[in-house]
């Protein structure tokens, strides 16, 4: 049990998808000028990405490692994690309409969303077992969605600042990104 | 490489399976039209129509929940298209852009510029956005900033502009505007609105009873765009060419630049625009929204009436306009005196309101050539009684009936209906309103040659407008003051001889605060007359009321006025509306116009099936607390422009119109004169 508890808190904390490992970066961008977006975007991650880590999980342990073709891993996630997106977008729609009206949009924004990969991967690369790599993924999109959450706060109430002309938008938001990722660092001693 | 080659295939071929039998299995039916209805959209995803993006508006328009003119940025073509697609009606899509409120003018230094902040929102939220005035753009152009379709900019006096041509009413910039200031409305909801609390108002602009955009029409008119002037004034007031002759312009009380120095005329300005059209001989057009198919009738071709049945129709509805004299204007033509207001201009502005398809019968009296089951029967939905106030009231003196005695309005619409009257040499008129004024202008001119007003109170108590007593006073006439009348005296023949009446002096005040004239005791004096007018108010005649059993609900209040709502102007009968005097009892010109326009709102509800309710944070009869300055700094004196007038000597021996229009040349001076006021905010420049 105490595993698993480090294993969530160095995903959400230590090792956060975005601001330590310096994935997924255009959503990160592109969605936290809202607070309202960002949130939508947060959910929307944590649910593919528990369905992406599962499924490449299967896909690696029983396919890949199996035919030793593990050097084919990246597009065959592609492919699957693609696939996967649609699919789930299907399902929902038919299944429950509520949550797709939600999650709507930015569903098909996460198909080709690094973070989403990289999780995948790192879960192969650490050799996780099923569990490990359900609660890895859980516990990684947590974090995602913490950081673009807090980063969404932060950029609402620079709009209300005073830019110099040359910083405005996203450059003032990259060297925030740079400031917020700093004091994750002091995270790194926890574990 | 064979393996890897055959795995991709059989992992693509699983996909694709996988996904396939998804789409069979979580097929959900989509309308095809949905697809279709979307190729026709802009595919900007900007949510102007309200809907989540592009698809979700295609989804709407196939239910039958939007109309096919949903997308504004695709415009009209595609509504077209979508219609036809859905085999609808395109219909009733009505335009709709960006207005600012917020012309700039006089901003002060900015003193929270250092502490950093540069933008509309912050500022308002941390200081309410506020210096000298509460209202005005702050001008860091959040709108600008808000546009994706890049139709804002900002001005060379640091205000924004709105590119109408790019514009297409996504509100993006509304949304953005901490201070009201950028405002999405169509046509019609542009004319159904009424000052509010939070919107940017001069303070002419509260207080005039019509709600005109004064401010605005004076920058159009200092800038040269005349027709854009007579425009904005239509917004609000179809009888612009009436209005600029008679109306005493309350507004002009409240200008800001009467606190320091003359106000400006803002009447004149009104008039030289108007003039500006008439002398064009070319109406300019005026926009209507398309038809509702719903019908209202309206009783009394007055101002009020002529102003409820313009702005109905010009909101789509189908108005028809019952008048029991033979031409339409009320008051305005049978009572305002001709050389006030010509009949010739006053048709021709008539003529503009039937232009728009307002039909017209007059020699209908309600009450005796129709009545309300009539009305019914034709279908009209509702109803509009704007019957003004005709019957005069009497002295309750005796002799009054004699030869040569007439009531004020009686007298006077009956000359302006080109009746000839036997006038002696001597005239007396009893009252100190307008009538009376009226009247005796009127008998001057007619070769009357002596004429008299003799009036129970003084001079500065007349509620007489101090410019036309002054033009009466210049005309001749002789003021009797501090009289009553006690009787009429006549010949064997029945005609009157002389006025007898009772001196007065002032005593205490009353409740009004005005000193009440008491009677000197044998103080009995005659005044030799041959001609009597009593001109002492009038009030509404509600004779068709006793008429129909159907009208037993309507609420008739003790000046015999019809009991409404003031702000809604609707009676105790729900489907009829009233406005003008036959609401207020005998007001003005203006405060009739508004009060149709008022009542055009409700009946717009009522016909359109929403519940009849006031504006809300309403600015009725009010003013915005803080808007009206005790002093304002840095105004050089200036004197306000003449009103050019006829001489006295050409006036009197004829009915030619006593008022001329400004020239040009002091029209601009005239304009320029204005603070454009309620804008004063931060200065971007300083800092
Ligand atoms: C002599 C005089 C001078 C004035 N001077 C000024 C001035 O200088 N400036 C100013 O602002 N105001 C002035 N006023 C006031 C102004 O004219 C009125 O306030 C204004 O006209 C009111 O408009 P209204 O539409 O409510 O009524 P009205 O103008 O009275 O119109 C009512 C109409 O209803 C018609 N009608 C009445 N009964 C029936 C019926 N049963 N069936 C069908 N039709 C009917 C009448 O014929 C009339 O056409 C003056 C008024 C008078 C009397
Ligand atoms: S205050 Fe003026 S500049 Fe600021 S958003 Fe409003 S209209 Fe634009």
């Amino acid at each position: 049990m105490g595993d698993y508890i480090v294993l969530i808190i160095s995903c959400i904390f230590i090792n956060n998808i975005l601001l330590a490992q310096y994935l997924g970066n255009c959503p990160f961008l592109g969605t936290s000028k809202k607070m309202e977006t960002a949130v939508g975007m947060a959910f929307a991650v944590v649910f593919v990405l528990v369905m992406a880590g599962v499924i490449t999980w299967v896909v690696n342990q029983y396919v890949l490692t199996r035919f030793g073709l593990e050097y084919l891993r990246t597009i065959a996630f592609i492919l699957v994690i693609a696939s996967l997106v649609q699919f789930v977008e299907m399902f929902l729609k038919k299944s429950i309409p509520a949550l797709y009206a939600g999650l709507g949009i930015f569903l098909p924004l996460i198909t080709t969303n690094c973070a989403v990969m990289g999780v995948c991967l790192i879960n192969v690369n650490e050799e996780y077992t099923f569990v490990q790599a359900i609660v890895s993924s859980f516990a990684y999109a947590i974090g995602f969605g913490l950081a673009l959450i807090l980063f969404a706060g932060v950029r609402e109430r620079i709009m209300l600042a005073r830019v110099p002309k040359p910083l405005e938008d996203t450059s003032i938001g990259l060297v925030t990104a740079g400031i917020l990722s700093l004091t994750f660092f002091a995270f790194k001693g926890m574990v | 490489m064979i393996e890897a080659l055959i795995f991709m295939l059989c992992i693509g071929a699983i996909c694709g399976l996988a996904l396939s039998i998804a789409s069979k299995v979580f097929y959900v039916y989509e309308d095809p039209r949905i697809a279709k209805v979307e190729d026709f959209f802009a595919g900007a995803n900007c949510g102007g129509c309200g809907y989540t993006g592009c698809s979700a508006a295609a989804v709407a328009v196939v239910d039958g929940k939007a109309p096919p003119g949903v997308c504004i940025v695709a415009g009209s073509e595609a509504a077209l298209k979508v219609a036809a697609l859905m085999g609808l009606d395109p219909g009733t899509a009505e335009p709709i852009t960006s207005y600012n409120e917020c012309k700039g003018g006089h901003r002060a230094t900015d003193k929270y510029y250092y502490s950093g902040l540069n933008t509309c929102k912050a500022l308002a939220a941390l200081y309410g956005g506020k210096r000298d005035c509460e209202i005005g753009c702050i001008g860091f152009g959040d709108c600008v900033k808000s546009c994706t379709f890049d139709a804002i900019h900002m001005g060379p006096e640091g205000y924004p502009v709105v590119d109408e041509m790019k514009c297409v009413g996504c509100g993006a910039c509304e949304k953005a505007c901490p201070k009201s200031i950028l405002t999405i409305r169509t046509m019609s909801e542009r004319l159904l609105h009424f000052n509010e609390e939070d919107d940017a108002l001069a303070p002419c602009r509260q207080t005039c009873p019509a709600e005109i955009d004064i401010p605005k029409y004076i920058s159009q008119i200092q800038s040269g765009d005349y027709e854009g002037a007579v425009n904005t004034i239509r917004e609000r007031n179809p009888l612009l060419l009436s209005c600029g002759r008679v109306c005493p312009h309350p507004c002009e009380d409240y200008c800001r630049r009467g606190i320091e120095d003359e106000a400006v005329s803002i009447n004149q300005l009104k008039r030289f625009v108007a003039d500006f059209e008439l002398d064009s001989e070319k109406h300019l057009p005026i926009p209507c929204a398309p038809d509702t198919g719903k019908r209202a009738a309206v009783i009394g071709g007055g101002p009020a009436g002529l102003s409820c049945a313009y702005f109905l129709r010009r909101l789509g509805h189908s108005v028809t306009i019952f008048e029991s004299m033979p031409h339409l204007g009320g008051m305005i033509r049978y009572g305002i005196p001709e050389y006030r207001l010509p009949k010739a201009i006053l048709d021709w502005e008539i003529e503009g309101i039937l232009n728009l398809g307002v039909e017209a019968r007059t020699n209908a009296t309600f009450g005796e050539d129709f009545d309300i089951g009539y009305l019914a029967a034709e279908g009209f939905n509702a109803i509009f009684v704007g019957v003004g106030a005709w019957v005069d009231y009497t002295l309750k003196v005796e002799g009054e009936n004699l030869g040569g005695c007439y009531t004020g309005i009686d007298f006077l619409s009956r000359l302006a209906g080109g009746e000839k009257f036997p006038l002696g040499r001597r005239a007396a008129v009893i009252g100190g309103g307008n009538s009376a004024i009226d009247c005796v202008r009127n008998l001057i001119r007619l070769g009357v040659e002596e004429v008299w007003i003799v009036y129970r109170r003084t001079r500065a108590e007349m509620p007489a407008n101090e410019v036309e007593i002054e033009a009466a006073e210049h005309e001749g006439v002789k003021f009797q003051f501090l009289a009553a009348p006690m009787k009429v005296i006549g010949d064997e023949e029945g005609n009157a001889t002389h006025l007898e009446y009772q001196k007065m002096e002032l005593g205490e005040p009353d409740a009004s605060g005005r000193r009440r004239p008491v009677p000197i005791e044998g103080s009995e004096t005659l005044l030799e007359v041959d001609t009597l007018i009593t001109a002492i108010g009038q009030r509404p005649d509600m004779f068709f009321k006793e008429k129909s059993k159907r009208l037993d609900p309507l609420e008739i209040t003790r000046w015999n006025t019809i009991d409404a709502n003031p702000e809604t102007l609707q009676s105790s009968i729900p489907h009829i509306f009233t406005g003008g005097d036959s609401a207020t009892g005998p007001s003005l010109v203006v405060e009739a116009i508004g009060g149709g326009r008022r009542a055009a709102r409700s009946i717009h509800q009522y016909l359109t099936e929403k519940p009849v309710a006031p504006v809300k944070k309403s600015l009725f009869k009010r003013h915005i607390p803080g808007t009206i300055f005790d002093s304002v700094k840095g105004i050089e004196r200036t004197p306000r422009a003449e009103m050019p007038e006829l001489t006295v000597k050409e006036r009197i021996t004829s009915f030619i119109e006593v008022d001329q229009v400004l020239s040009e040349e002091d029209a601009q001076k005239e304009a320029n004169r204005c603070l454009s006021c309620c804008r004063i905010c931060y200065n971007k420049d300083v800092g």
